[in-house]
């Protein structure tokens, strides 16, 4: 049985106008149109396109929330095996309506989706995870590349396959059972690396990015502070049941009536740690006895009311990031100057 | 977490006792702190003496708050 | 130091009169077990026993360690000193194994920690003690015990189970023997002169409560690091305390079989020189990081290697202790290959480690700790399936009505094992 495709473009591939019609909703053709016939020559007999899903870019990225289910309705409408974007190269706001579909075809539809992009475009950074992206030339003289390279890796993943290359890295972590256990991989790592051969780490180590310093507080006795920890401080009963590990959440805690913490009225939900001690006394972990006095002392301006916890042991860094967004909108609400951030 | 509330326009002080982690993942004023079970406190000294260096620290952790950095930097004192 | 270890096969674990192996069944005497394993601690309450097969619909959690009955049948000392023997040195002579069965403690929480041994379905693919026949205890502690002793008191509980069980095989004939031989240095170094000269670094996970690693007996917390003939380690110098998300800790059985000891023992002689091991802790303040490091590098380069295997134990702060050893020991000269696991959150999209070096370029990863798995009900629970909520790796509602458990991988004892004991890995997409 022919497998079958649906294709996603923007308004000027479907020949509809370019950027006068930027504004155009959504819409789909049966059968292929624009590049999706040079694609579909390149699938020979492994797929067919059957349907063309078709969107301005300006009212994609104007208006996701509306337009992605209705683009996800359409191409569900097809029954699709897979999903092709594009390739958008460096057209921005193609990019990143590619990226969309791509996102919510492979997290509603749990279909494989392939695309092209330049290395640049800003959609690919965001989306690349949702998808096989073929890395294409900035503009669309790179089409003719573009397309069978599209082609082939649809027709890996039609088959089951996974593709032994061809795409940008998607930066995706998967598990999978080795052939042979960790230590002898290992000991065969080390024999090359002593042989001076080449060999390939099973794990490449980050480059972290930076962030430029906050100017300091001028005068912090007219400050207004607050109080942040990763080594989940947590009312007495831990109320949000918060995660020991792996959070999948923060807790907002008011610290109006607090003076001090202890043993009776906190603990800490961190499980990557001997418990022991911040369970005695929590102030170990969040000073809030200490930060009240040199608040009545006027060692700073004011306290905001609430402390955020979360528990970092475990927890990914795209999550912790997600909570620290959330957590300084709040505190940008409030006026805050600055964050006092403890960790274990 | 720190990197983002910053990234947020915020200046935070990382109290924390992994400092070479703090460094790399590019927290910006830290303050070293006792241990990880205890980054604050020290359970092998009196109560008193605990808040004391509790007091310390967290004193210290506003005068980085006040200092102006160009760079990532570590307050020992 | 010379140690012959003979491979007694296990097929099947029975109870029985008398305890005694035969055919390669292990026959327990039940209540001598239970009396043996309570050992007259008052701070025990209550032993239960039972029996759990490769391919049994059975659970066990919250699981706290694993253990290989042994038995020292000549050389000093005996299995587990500083615990159910005095503190001679181990690792020379002979010592039998009960191969293909194992102790596993389990009962009420201590923390929020411990894991998760299914013997079938699809949790069992995830941890090695799916395969062994296991004894299992199910230990309660009298009710106004603390934390620490509660670890404690298991843990000396499972050991002596595991010594006891481990005499039924002092008089029977292995179905292997084995050898392993490390010479004092000079003597080793000389041996196989050409060969290019290897060191294991043998990091211990050592934070606290059931974080916690023994050698000898006592906390490796409070050692700096030192030398370890490899087969003192077969004998069971190394005693785990440490289960908190069971995915990555060691529990003992990996010590006694410690995988990166014998693949380097595979190469002894053939392409390399193996000198032995240091073993060097991970622990809570930034100078016992910086002292321990050092300390290990020095100890290494005074060794006079060439190049080391570092394993961590653990993750998170352990990550800053992997990286210290490895940029302490790449600028030293020595060439460096590390063990470690990711937590790169559920899609695998987050980076892995806390820390990180551009000297760490040769990293075996044991997997993606954050993984989420569907463990389906099981027949039989032997613990307590409701700590699913609060382990690590558990969250609110990872135990379903049906007895079905969703949770990430961390749950499992030995998922993730960084010895590389386990077969799991990841790859970038």
């Amino acid at each position: 049985m022919t497998k079958r495709i649906v294709h996603y473009i923007n308004q000027f591939y479907a020949g509809i106008g370019g950027e006068d019609k930027a504004d155009h909703r959504p819409e789909r053709r049966d059968g292929f149109a624009g590049p999706g016939m040079a694609l579909g020559a390149a699938l020979k007999d492994a797929a067919e396109i059957v349907g063309t899903v078709i969107c301005g870019d300006s009212y994609f990225n104007e208006h996701p929330d509306e337009v992605t289910p209705q683009v996800l309705e359409m191409i569900r409408g097809y029954a699709p095996d897979l999903v092709i974007v594009g390739p958008a190269f460096n057209a921005g706001r193609y990019g990143m309506a590619c990226g969309m579909v791509a996102k919510a075809v492979s997290e509603q539809l749990e279909l494989p989706v392939v695309g092209g992009m330049y290395i640049e475009n800003p959609g690919l950074d965001l989306y690349k995870r949702y998808g096989y992206f073929v890395e294409t030339a900035n503009s669309a003289t790179g089409m003719r590349q573009a397309i069978p390279a599209m082609a082939a890796l649809a027709r890996t993943l039609l088959a089951g396959e996974q593709p032994a290359g061809g795409y940008i890295e998607r930066g995706l972590r998967k598990n999978y059972f080795a052939e042979k256990r960790g230590s002898r991989r290992a000991v065969d790592m080390l024999l090359k690396k002593l042989a001076g051969e080449s060999f390939a780490t099973e794990y490449a180590m980050p480059v972290f990015d930076r962030v430029e310093p906050q100017p300091a507080i001028k005068d912090v006795r007219r400050a207004r502070l607050a109080l942040v920890s990763s080594g989940g401080p947590v009312p007495k009963g831990n109320p949000d049941h918060i995660e020991s590990s792996s959070a999948s959440k923060y807790g907002k805690y008011s610290l109006k009536d607090i003076d001090d913490l202890n043993a009776q009225n906190s603990e800490t939900a961190h499980g990557g740690y001997d418990p022991v001690y911040a369970n005695q006394d929590l102030d170990r972990v969040l000073p809030v006895d200490v930060i009240k006095e040199l608040l009545r002392d006027g060692e700073f301006g004011s306290l905001h009311e609430y402390w955020y916890s979360t528990v970092g042991n475990g927890t990914s860094v795209a999550n912790a990031k997600k909570y620290a967004a959330a957590i300084a909108e709040q505190l940008l609400a409030d006026h805050v100057d600055g964050v006092i951030l403890t960790s274990t | 977490m720190v990197k983002e509330i910053e990234a947020h326009g915020l200046p935070v002080v990382h109290m924390c006792t992994v400092v070479p982690i703090s460094l790399t993942v590019g927290a910006n004023r830290i303050v070293p702190t006792v241990a990880i079970p205890y980054p604050l406190g020290d359970p092998s000294l009196s109560l008193d003496e605990e808040k004391a260096l509790r007091r310390k620290l967290v004193r210290r952790a506003l005068a980085a708050l006040q200092t102006e950095i160009s760079e990532q930097t570590v307050f020992n004192a | 130091m010379k140690l012959q270890i003979g491979n007694i096969e296990i097929r099947d674990i029975r109870f029985a009169p008398l305890t005694e192996i035969r055919d390669g069944v292990l026959y327990i005497n039940e209540r001598e077990l239970l009396e043996k394993t309570a050992g007259g601690d008052q701070r025990i309450a209550s032993v239960e026993a039972f029996i759990a097969h490769p391919g049994d619909s059975l659970r066990i959690m919250p699981v706290k360690d694993v253990i290989e009955p042994r038995v020292k049948v000549s050389g000093a000392g005996g299995v587990f000193p500083g615990y159910c023997s005095g503190v001679e040195q181990v690792g020379d002579g002979v010592t039998h194994v009960l191969h293909g069965a194992a102790v596993v403690t389990t009962g009420r929480i201590v923390g929020f920690q411990e894991g998760i041994i299914d013997m079938s379905g699809p949790g069992a693919e995830y941890t090695p003690f799916s395969r062994t026949h296991n004894v299992v205890l199910k230990i309660e502690p009298a009710e106004q015990i603390d934390q620490h002793e509660h670890e404690l008191t298991l843990r000396l509980a499972g050991l002596r189970a595991a010594a006891y069980l481990g005499e039924a095989g002092r008089a029977v004939a292995p179905d292997a023997r084995r050898d392993y031989q490390t010479l004092p240095l000079l003597r080793q170094a000389a041996q196989f002169p050409e060969l290019p000269k290897v060191v294991y670094v043998y990091m211990l996970q050592t934070q606290g409560l059931l974080h916690n690693t023994f050698y000898y007996g006592t906390d490796v917390g409070r050692i700096v690091p030192t030398f370890v003939y490899p087969t003192e380690v077969m004998d069971g110098a190394i005693v785990s305390g440490n289960c908190v998300s069971a995915c990555d800790k060691n529990p003992t059985y990996v010590h006694q079989n410690s995988p990166v000891i014998h693949d380097l023992y595979d190469e002894h002689g053939k392409t390399i020189n193996f000198l032995g091991c240091v073993i060097t802790n991970e622990n809570v303040t930034l100078m016992d990081k910086e002292r321990s490091s050092n300390i290990t590098a020095k100890l290494v380069e005074h060794l006079g290697a060439d190049a080391v295997i570092i394993s961590e134990e653990g993750f998170g702060n352990p990550d800053a202790d992997l990286v210290m050893n490895c940029n302490k020991l790449e600028r030293l000269g020595v060439k460096t290959v590390l063990i470690t696991d990711e937590y790169a959150g559920r899609d695998g999209g987050s980076q892995s480690l806390a820390d990180s070096t551009p000297l760490g370029d040769a990293c075996v990863s044991a997997g993606n700790a954050n993984q989420l798995i569907h463990l389906p009900k099981l027949d039989t629970v032997i613990g307590y399936p409701e700590v699913a909520d609060v382990i690590a790796g558990g969250f609110d509602g990872s135990l379903h009505e049906d007895g079905s458990i969703s949770a990430e991988l961390q749950v499992i004892t030995g998922a993730t094992n960084e010895l590389g004991f386990h077969y799991l890995s990841a790859k970038s997409l």
